[in-house]
């Protein structure tokens, strides 16, 4: 029995038969010249007629997809018989090349010049090489790459997979997806994670097993085995089971006992919004506006935010949409906002505090969010990121009150507005928490930086006692007035872990924000618990002497998870 | 030699769809059908059936270019692509 260890991207347990992707199409030897005995012209003739093939064969892939994938198949088909293509190619054939390796470098000077384009065009410089390594494979007679062609379910077992193979992957006959290469990060492991196949990458070796041989994925585990065990048979009929419950979320974020926690969608832009709200989300919680701002040279004007705003907002009718003000600066430069020569920028001028050095930016923005929350239906919330005292959230609230935002609230990514939670509630109506960011500064740990990883998580105790004092602040502050505690949200990569949703809401946070895929697993799990029961994990978990212990005991008392795979 | 201007109207400009869609259509034409930004040079202009030429082209919404084409049909194949153009390919 041969076994396989990667790295978990997308859980689900399933076996099924192993089929390799065509080996990618090696380079044509550096200098490769014609065939003795072949004209140029019949050179010529036969790229054309394998590009042709190439196209035709394209443009029916493109026939049976449909939205975007179809639009970028069809794009795709068009460059394979591309004139520029082709008489660049020709004219090294002319000179004496042999057409397989004229058409690879007439490719790579077509992909190099899209690529150094930026944006739109250097996502299409890939489909260049794609098309190019099409027409190689036509013209030496081998199969093209791509997934294999199959009727019946397979476990789909490759290097890594590129964006041109994802258009027609079809998750009705692709069972899970395995590489060799990429990382958690791999468009392998975003293609899994959108249509919801089980996923392992970087599983090294992978590529050797034989087609047809019989295999047990754990997604979650990132495990690969051939020739399961009975064991392994049973977690894949178990997995096959509860699977169809984690596919979609009801909608109704609560727990065992009717405790309701509304889980809601992190989004970037109107595309994830409806995504989203057709996954169920019970609205966003965390709309980061940088999108609107990134690779620009000047500042967007109010026209154009306010319409890329109310784009969101219109997705969640009469739904609570939580934005987050410009959060410029560390890891997200901006040329006209941020200095890039900060010898400290996690430490430096960023988020709410770029509004310090160049003011102005922060009022225009308000004033577009303004403008489009009062011609959309959806209940808009709005959040400055980066804040560190009261005093700021108090003028944070003022500028929200003047562009006329009638709900204010602050991000609690800083410790000091942790520690100083209801003296910043006093001034605003609301409190989300950033874990990422909080966990760094905790922690003391750049985010970025592979060796800090193990105290990069917000298992560790002292940002979970953070956590408990925002809460415990904002029910300080509540009670003196209308006797309900003021809302504290999470909107970080915390929210998504079912086991650590548990927690949070053990600490007494009443939304729980993420990325919408994962909202089914959370809504799952969270309905396992009491509030009381959660709460117990919750004191577990702040009891632990470190983040390891705190989230292997935590997951010792939910046995769901290991039931679900998750 | 015959010629038309004509301003895009897609909201993502010559790129993606519109470029796509464009291209089939200039290719469809019994004439060669060349491309070219307002005020850039004929000899500069571009094969308005190649969709790879139509994407370094980089025209965004509201910009003009310059369409031209020689030979019989060559009016009526201006034409038909001026109105391709003159649509916002983006909301169809």
């Amino acid at each position: 029995m041969q076994n396989f260890q990667g790295v978990g991207v997308s859980p689900g347990r399933i076996i099924g038969s192993v089929r390799q992707m065509p080996k990618p199409v090696s380079e044509p030897t550096s200098g490769e010249r014609l065939a003795e005995g072949t004209s140029p012209e019949d050179a010529v003739a036969g790229l054309k007629a394998a590009a042709q093939s190439v196209h035709d064969e394209l443009k029916g892939r493109a026939d049976t997809a449909s939205g975007d994938g179809k639009a970028v198949l069809e794009a795709t088909a068009l460059m394979a018989k591309d004139t520029m293509l082709l008489k660049s190619a020709a004219k090294l054939i002319n000179a004496g090349s042999s057409a397989e390796r004229a058409i690879w470098e007439a490719g790579a000077s077509v992909s190099e010049m899209l690529h150094n384009l930026g944006g739109y065009m250097a996502e299409r410089a890939t489909d260049v090489l794609d098309v190019r390594a099409r027409i190689v494979a036509e013209l030496r007679g081998v199969p093209a790459p791509g997934i294999p062609a199959s009727e019946t379910p397979f476990i789909l077992v490759a290097e890594d997979l590129a964006p041109a193979d994802t258009a027609t992957l079809n998750p009705a006959v692709v069972l899970a997806l395995v590489t060799s290469g990429g990382g958690p990060q791999s468009h392998t492991a975003i293609i899994a994670r959108s249509l919801g196949l089980p996923a392992v990458v970087a599983a090294h070796g992978v590529d050797s097993v034989a087609d047809g041989s019989e295999v047990y994925v754990d997604g979650a585990a990132g495990f690969v085995a051939v020739s399961p065990s009975d064991e392994q048979r049973a977690a894949a009929t178990a997995w096959a089971e509860t699977s169809a419950t984690l596919a979609e979320f009801d909608g109704n974020g609560t727990t065992a006992d009717g405790h309701l926690v509304p889980l809601l969608a992190n989004v970037g832009g109107a595309k994830d919004a409806v995504a989203a709200a057709a996954l169920g989300a019970q609205g966003v919680g965390l709309f980061r506006t940088e999108f609107c701002f990134l690779e620009r040279d000047t500042e967007p004007s109010v026209d154009e935010q306010a319409a890329a705003y109310k784009a969101v907002f219109d997705a969640f009718p009469g739904k609570k949409v939580v934005l987050r003000t410009l959060d410029a600066g560390a890891d997200k430069p901006l040329p006209f906002l941020t200095d890039a020569s900060e010898p400290n920028p996690a430490l430096g001028v960023r988020g709410y505090r770029t509004d310090f050095t160049t003011p102005g930016v922060l009022e225009r923005q308000l004033e577009a969010i303004a403008r489009a929350a009062s011609e959309s239906e959806a209940d808009v919330w709005v959040m400055a990121p980066m804040i560190s005292t009261a005093a700021e959230a108090g003028r944070f609230a003022s500028l929200c009150a003047a562009a006329g935002i009638q709900t204010p609230g602050v991000m609690v990514e800083v410790p000091s507005a942790a520690l100083t939670a209801a003296t910043v509630l006093r001034e605003v109506g609301f409190a989300s928490l950033g874990t990422n960011d909080l966990t760094q500064y905790a922690m003391a740990a750049d985010r970025q930086l592979g060796p800090l990883a193990e105290l990069n998580t917000p298992w560790q105790p002292a940002v979970l006692r953070l956590v408990q004092l925002t809460v415990e602040g904002a029910a300080q502050e509540g009670s003196g007035r209308e006797g309900t505690a003021k809302p504290v949200g999470v909107c970080g990569e915390a929210a998504a872990d079912p086991a650590l949703a548990v927690v949070l809401t053990g600490l007494g946070v009443t939304t729980l924000s993420m990325t919408a895929r994962s909202l089914a697993a959370v809504g799952t799990v969270l309905k396992t618990v009491t509030l009381e029961q959660a709460q117990e994990l919750a004191r577990l978990a702040l009891s632990a002497p470190s983040a390891l212990e705190a989230r292997d005991w935590v997951r010792a008392k939910l046995p769901v998870l290991e039931e679900l795979g998750l | 030699m015959p010629e038309r201007t004509a301003t895009i109207a897609s909201r993502s400009g010559l790129h993606a769809r519109p470029a796509a869609l464009f291209a089939e259509a200039a290719g469809e034409q019994p004439v060669e059908v060349t491309i070219a930004m307002q005020g850039e040079p004929a000899d500069d202009a571009l094969d308005a059936a190649s969709i790879l030429s139509l994407m370094t082209l980089g025209a965004a919404k509201g910009d003009v270019v310059v369409l031209r084409a020689e030979g019989d049909g060559a009016d009526a194949a201006l034409d038909a692509l001026v109105k391709l153009l003159e649509t916002d390919l983006d909301a169809e």
